[in-house]
This record gives C-alpha cells, structure tokens and sequence, in this order.
C-alpha cells in the first residue's frame, strides 16, 4: 500500500514558495485580519460566468477549462483540462485551454494560498477544485434537461458533450441547453467519479492541446508580443554582482538610429528604442563606469575550497552563519564503531539556461498598469509591480504567455526581470508598451543559479556494510535571501532529499547539518531545487556503500528501504528493473531512486565511455505520481527531466571569477544536443492516491544513475559535477 | 535604404539596415515572429530558417548577403507539412520555444535525405538546442514523417 499523496506531501513540495509568499505579505505590510488571497485580489476583476472561475461554454457548446497555472512545457494545461473534460463528460476533442488572469484568490495555488505555479503543484492542488468545477457544471446541464423534458435527473446522462435521456430519446448539446444550465444553482457538494469510472484520465488520450500552436510558430511568447506604439528596450547590467552604476555617458547610444531614450534604473541603465537591433546596437555604445566598492567579488575556485575546508571543520566561518541541524537521531556524541566511509562532493553553480531568455511587456501609466509576460507567480509579480506604482496588487493586471521554458527562473520573488521592465515603463509614462529584452548574455551572467553546493559525508557501517552513523555536512546558500524576511534557522530547500531520506531513516545514529553562506552571487531553485544535489549524494554515496559491503546495489537498497518502511521506492525500484530486463551487452548499468515533490521515481540508465566521456544509451524510468492523469505527459516530462539533469550532470557549470560569470552564452555554457540525448522508456505505477507532480521529480535521479554505472564499469567514483570537465 | 528580401515566396521591402541580422527584420519588421531568438550567436538554432532550401541561422546572418536568396521560415510550413502532422502527433513541443528551428532543421534534412539514418538526424539536429530535452520525440516524429515507421513514446502504465 503506497502512502497517502494528500495535503502533506502537497505542503512539503510547495513549502518554499509558501515561505516566499508569506515573506513578501509581511514585507508588504498588508492588513491583518484577511486571507492573503482576500488582501491581494483587492481591485481585481471577479466576474465570472455561470460555471465559475474555470469553466466557460460557448453557445456552440464548446468547452473551454481556465488555467490557473502558466504553461512552459509541464504539460499542466493537459491535464488540468482532462479533469474538468472527465467531470463534466465534454467532448475531449472540442476542449480548449485559457490562461487565467492574475487574480490572488479566485486562482490561488492552494498549496501556497496565492497565485503561483512551482514545486510540481499544478495538477495536485487543482485535482479536486478541478474536478468539483466539471462535475458542478455537469450536474447544472442534467437538472436543465430534467426540468426541460420534465424528467428525472437520476435518468439522464451526459456523454462527450452531450446530454441525453435514453428512455424517450431525447438529447441535446451543451450549446442546446447553456442558457437554462446557467440560471441552475450550483450544487453545494457536487457528485465526483469513482475513478474506476474515468474515461479519460490516464487514457492516451489525453494529449497536449498546444502542440500545433507550437508546431506552426502561432504559439505566442513574451517575445513574439508586438503592440502599437511599442518600444523594446534592453538593460545594460553590472558586470559584477553587487556592482552600481557610478556614470554614464549616452552620447554614442543617442546617435544610433531608432534609440529614444537612455536612462538609468535600479540595476543599471536603460536603452529603449524602436527596435530590438536598434535597442542592442545603442547598449553597445553607451559607456557606463561601475562603481565596485561594493562588489565581494568572489571565485567559485575560492568558493569551493572554503567549502571544503568549513565542511572539514577547518578555517574561521563567516560571520553570523552557524552551522544548523537540520535532522538528528539517535546519540550522535556517541560514534558508531565499525568501518568508516567519508566522501566529499562538489556541485558549481548552474545558470537555468531556458530557451527564451528574460523577458516582459509592461504598460504603465495613463489608468493602465498591465505586465504581459510568461508570469510564474503572478501573484509575488503584482506586489512587486504595486510597490513600485504605488497601487493596490489585485489592479495589476497580468496577461500570463506561454513561457520558453523557466525551470524555476521565472519564479523569483524578487521578479527581477519583471520590476527592470516595470521601472522602464513607468519612466517612459502613458501606458505605452515597453518590450524589455534580455540578451542571452544578460540571461546567464546576470543570474540567477542552482547555487554552488558542497557535501561531506562520513558514515560509519556494521558488519554487514549498512550504515550505523551518518554524518552530514552540506555548504550551499540559501534561497531565501533576498525576501523581504529571510527565513530564520534552515532554509529546508537546501537540504531537501538528504533530509528525509530512507537512507537516513535506516540509519540509527545521524548528525546531519547545513551551513548557508551570505554571497552577493544571487541564486534561486532550478529544476528540482535541493534535489539538484542531494538526490546525487545520496544515490551515489549509496551505491559505493554497496560496493564496499561487496553487496549488490539494488539488494543493498532494497534492504535499507525495508527497514524505512520506504514501500514506494521499493514498488518503483523494482518496476524500472523488471521493464528493464537484462543489460544491453556492452553496457554498463546503473541504478537511482529519489523522491521529490511527492512523487518517487526510479531510473535504470545504461552507459559506455567513449574516449573517457559517458555515453547514456538507455533510460528505463518508473514513476509513482498517484493517479497518472496524461501518461503521455508524464512520458514527456521523464523524458525531458532526464536531459535536463543529464545536461547538468555531464556539462552544466557556471563559474564565477572576481564576481563575475564567466560563461556568456551556449558557446561556453554546454548543455546537451540530440545526439546525446538517451533513449528513455517511461513506466508509470499503477495508484489509486492523489496525483503529485512531475516537472520536476525527473530530473535528479539521472545524473545519479550515471555515476554509479559508471562505479560499476571502472570502480571510479564521482566526486564532482560536472562530469565532463571544460 | 530598402532592401528587397524574397521571403516564403514574396518581394519582401525591408528598411532596416544592411547589417542587421535577419532575425530581427522578420520578427520586428516583417512581423513573422515563428522563428525565435535564443542566444544571437548561431549556437542555439531557435532562428533557423531556409536559406536556398540551407538551414540557416538568422540571428547571425546579416540581411546584407541575403539579396536574391530564397528565404523559408516557419510560417512557409503551411501548418499541416508531413513534419508538422508528425510533431503534433507525437506531441514534441513542451515549452515549444525551440520548435520552429528544429522543423525547420528537419525540414531541411528530408528535403535533402528523404530516409534519413540516426546519423543523418544526428548531423542534421545538434545545431538545435531543446532545453525541455524533446529530443526523443524530435527523432521519432523525424522519422515518422519520414515513413521510416511509428516509433511512438508513449508511457506504459
């Protein structure tokens, strides 16, 4: 019996942006005594059709489910369309997506409370609101048939759109019946499926419904945003963090033809021309002096010493940051007498790298203050907006766009990209439009990253090789700098996946602790967040216990998951390893098990080395997420997880020297191309709980898996990312 | 200073200036914004456009050179090309950002190898980055499109 998929493991995977919010409600100083939903919608637009906030049918008959949640690939707007289309029995074929507008309450994330999309929330908190919204509507259009055909209701049937009573044979669309279906009140406590009696979810047919849009080049991004009377600027950034402009001179920038204005803003200055060459050509001959007194200027060389060294229990520890613990058992005063493991481990910093750099269109001034852009969390965007043209959040108005991508970037709580574009367009008044364009350039120096992480571990194991104590170092900064109120004691972010791990629970002594240095460098979660490097510490470190003991990975694991009740990691270890039968000859094999989000995924990955660099043929994935709503998307996004986590885990590297990043764009900052991309065959487990998420829970465990077939070829283990070195 | 570029098919006047990368003359001025920019030094391959039927990156091409070339970009695919049926079939997109330069890069390669190999779809799509890493999907829809079979990834529950 797997564990419950309900609001638990929901909280954990949204904690972080719980924090956030709540962070920047108190940094607002809002009123007291209200929802943050209730304070934060002030203003804003609430009149919604007859079948509420999600749903609208068209006299045609035509369905059409409001996302809440911004859509940059997840694959979300699938699935939260098939809850409503399974509820409601529309026909699937005619169904349609809407991105809803920015609206604190109405479309909370109910696991954070206020609008935002992250941790691989979608599907999960909008599962049962989603399903009471189709199954509300349907029961209006069944009592709007029974009272037109003077029929009983409990006779009357809905199916692929169409209401029908099979006795007398009378039928009709939703179209047919939708002025009479609005006028019904809607039920208090709407009927839901069993879901054994799903028709469409976790069908194939459940299919993605913007692929055509983004197959034809029609799909609309912040990018493609033109608007009459626009303007497109582009910022010129410091070129080392903490830097400030102390001069500049725009006399160069001014001459070049279609450049209207120079000026400057908080984080640097300004070009706003009639074009995006235009605005790019004046950045390139405006001259800006930097004033860096202020700069701490550091190297991610220096970074990953001190590390290494405060991990060690060597060197003076920054000021004010203390070692915290962040899980302990048993009497780790006492230490464990046996055979001892230490490891160490080094991760770099990490740009998100999404396709579409930064971006966003802001109209201020003039009775208007609307941003359109790919808004992650509109919510923290609003506030950000509000504070600096001084309304109320809820009257900020925010067209959310399909995103090329965020990984996470997107949803920063400084909104960073955002508030550059609102402070350009305040300057520029009168409501007209302003395209703020950030270069790739400025998307990957200028932050943010997967911070820079060190691990030290030492584990002392019993005769049988399994661990008795386990001590645990981890140096990474916090995620949480920047918020209007820091997060007091641990930043579970940066520990998440080492704390809670099986492995830990297995284990009767642990002494497990984090320190979290104040850099300028800014950092943010990038794709599966602590996981990024505690699901590659654990799996690996795991498998050279294993080796040490002279036991079988999977055996060893399977023993330690025993004895932490870990059912699911067992349930899914054992799926990928029976899909993915014996080895291919001339592979090698490695396995890894990780959960985040809710969701636990197990990956088996087959590698070569060729001329010292890995080569991963073959991924067999099998995932636990609850109730699987689009398979076919959970396919994608395993698929996708894994390049995503194999492009860091062999190539992804930021490096800082003297406060600034060296790598500029793809050209130094190699990420993975098609010819390396793995075969990946996606197993889902079958599960009667809530569904959890899948963005996200994809991507730790392959880097993991490599590592340790790579153990398993030549005995070398990985005590770096990435792989691939320079 | 009007130059005349031939792009999916018409006389096109462009004002910009003869340096200007082309990418920005179709999205900004033609108003063709199917091709994307992504990283402005031909890395990435989200501007990819036809050139003469050659996959190009516009983001690095100046306008200057392009006099009397046939320019195809993304909107010339009409919608319902063999590929594009096959990369809705196969759901490739994710973000989709991407997607344009990869159909047209694959565009380009069935023009020019009708029954491409692995190694031919490897040659031909490296010069386009996916960070959703829809690569599998790109291979397959490749090859579905090319009749080379239905080599559908879907999850088996």
């Amino acid at each position: 019996m797997n564990a419950p998929v309900k609001s638990q493991e929901l909280k954990s995977g949204s904690t972080r942006r719980e924090l956030v919010v709540g962070a920047t409600l108190v940094g607002g100083a809002l009123l007291v005594g209200c929802s943050p939903g209730d304070i934060l919608a002030m203003g804003a637009k609430s009149d919604f059709g007859a079948f509420g906030p999600f749903i609208k049918i068209g006299a045609d008959g035509a369905v059409t489910v409001i996302s809440k949640h911004i859509e940059f690939g997840q694959g979300n707007h699938a699935g939260l369309a098939a809850i409503v289309a399974e509820e409601l029995d529309a026909d699937w074929s005619k169904v349609k997506v809407e991105q809803a507008a920015a609206n604190a309450k109405i479309y909370a994330n109910i696991g954070i409370g206020v609008q935002g999309t992250g941790g691989s929330t979608a599907i999960a908190n909008s599962w049962m609101q989603l399903r009471n919204a189709g199954a509300s509507a349907r029961a209006m259009f069944v009592d709007a048939a029974a009272a037109k055909w003077s029929l009983p209701a409990a006779e009357i049937t809905v199916k692929d759109g169409v209401v029908s009573h099979a006795k007398s044979g009378k039928s009709a669309g939703f179209g047919d019946l939708l002025a009479e279906a609005a006028k019904i009140t809607p039920p208090k406590t709407p009927v839901l499926k069993a879901p054994k009696a799903f028709t469409l979810i976790g069908t194939d047919r459940v299919r993605r419904k913007d692929s055509q849009a983004k197959s034809d080049g029609t799909a609309r991004f912040t990018q493609d945003v033109q608007l009459p009377n626009m303007l497109t600027a582009m910022v010129a950034h410091a070129p080392r963090f903490g830097a400030t402009v102390a001069s500049f001179d725009a006399t160069e920038a001014k001459k070049v033809a279609g450049v209207v204005d120079v000026f400057q803003i908080p984080t640097g200055v300004a070009v706003v021309a009639q074009n995006t060459w235009a605005a790019k050509a004046g950045r390139e001959a405006l001259k800006v002096t930097w004033d860096e007194s202020k700069c701490q200027k550091h190297s991610s060389d220096k970074l990953t010493a001190d590390y290494t060294d405060w991990a060690a229990g060597k060197g003076t520890l920054p000021e004010k940051t203390p070692w915290q613990v962040f899980q302990t058992q048993g009497d780790a005063t006492k230490p464990a007498q046996g055979q001892i493991f230490e490891a160490a481990y080094d991760f770099p910093f990490l740009a998100h790298a999404t396709m579409e750099p930064m971006n966003c269109v802001a109209e201020i001034g003039g009775g208007k203050n609307k941003l359109t852009f790919g808004s992650q969390i509109p919510t923290v965007d609003q506030l950000n907006t509000a504070k600096i043209v001084m309304t109320l959040p809820g009257k900020v108005e925010i067209e959310t766009l399909f995103a090329g991508g965020s990984f996470g970037r997107r949803g920063n709580y400084q909104s960073d990209y955002a508030v550059e574009c609102v402070h350009i367009a305040k300057k520029v008044g009168g409501g007209r439009p302003v395209k703020l364009v950030w270069t790739r350039e400025d998307d990957m120096t200028a932050g943010y990253f997967r911070p820079l992480t060190h691990h030290r571990l030492k584990i002392v194991t019993d005769k049988d090789g399994y661990p008795m104590s386990w001590t645990h170092r981890v140096v990474t900064q916090s995620l949480m700098k920047g918020s209007p109120t820091p997060t007091k004691g641990i930043d579970e972010t940066t520990v998440e996946g080492t704390k809670g791990s099986p492995y830990l629970k297995a284990t009767p002594v642990v002494d497990a602790q984090v320190l979290m240095p104040d850099l300028d460098v800014p950092v943010l979660w990038w794709r599966s967040v602590g996981a990024t490097h505690t699901a590659f510490v654990m799996e690996h470190t795991i498998d050279q216990l294993a080796r040490k003991a002279g036991k079988d990975p999977v055996a060893y694991r399977l023993a330690l998951y025993e004895k932490a009740g870990a059912k699911r990691h067992i349930a899914v270890l054992n799926l990928a390893l029976e899909k993915a039968g014996a080895v291919t000859p001339g592979w090698s094999r490695g396995v890894a098990v990780h959960e985040s989000f809710g969701t636990v995924v197990a990956q088996v990955a087959e590698v070569q080395l060729v001329d010292g660099v890995p080569k991963v043929g073959r991924v067999v994935a099998a995932v636990d997420c609850g109730i699987a709503i689009a398979p076919n998307q959970i396919a994608a996004q395993m698929e996708g997880g894994i390049c995503y986590g194999l492009s860091a885990g062999l190539f992804g590297r930021v490096s800082v020297k003297d406060g600034a990043v060296e790598q500029t764009n793809f050209d130094t900052y190699r990420v993975l191309r098609n010819s390396e991309a793995p075969h990946v065959e996606t197993h889902i487990l079958p599960s009667g709980n809530a569904p959890s998420g899948v963005g996200e829970p994809g991507v730790p465990v392959i880097a993991p898996a490599v590592a340790n077939a790579i153990l398993a070829l030549n005995g070398q283990a990985t005590n770096s990312l990435p792989m691939v070195k320079g | 200073m009007a130059t005349t570029l031939d792009i999916n098919g018409k006389s096109v006047a462009v004002s910009a200036a003869p340096e200007t990368p082309l990418l920005w003359v179709l999205r900004d001025e033609a108003g063709l914004t199917g091709s994307k920019f992504g990283c402005g030094i031909g890395q990435c391959g989200a501007c990819t456009v036809l050139a003469d039927g050659t996959p190009i990156r516009s983001c690095s091409i100046p306008i200057a050179s392009l006099a009397g070339v046939k320019i195809a970009t993304i909107e010339s695919l009409g919608g319902s090309h063999a590929l594009q049926q096959a990369w809705v079939k196969h759901d490739v997109p994710q973000c989709g950002y991407c997607q344009s330069g990869q159909l047209m890069s694959a565009t380009a390669l069935l023009a020019k190898t009708p029954k491409p190999t692995d190694a031919d779809i490897d040659a031909a799509m490296d010069g386009n980055i996916c960070r959703c890493g829809a690569y599998q999907r790109i291979r397959a829809a490749i090859k579905d499109a090319a009749g080379l079979g239905d080599a559908a990834e879907t999850a088996k529950a």
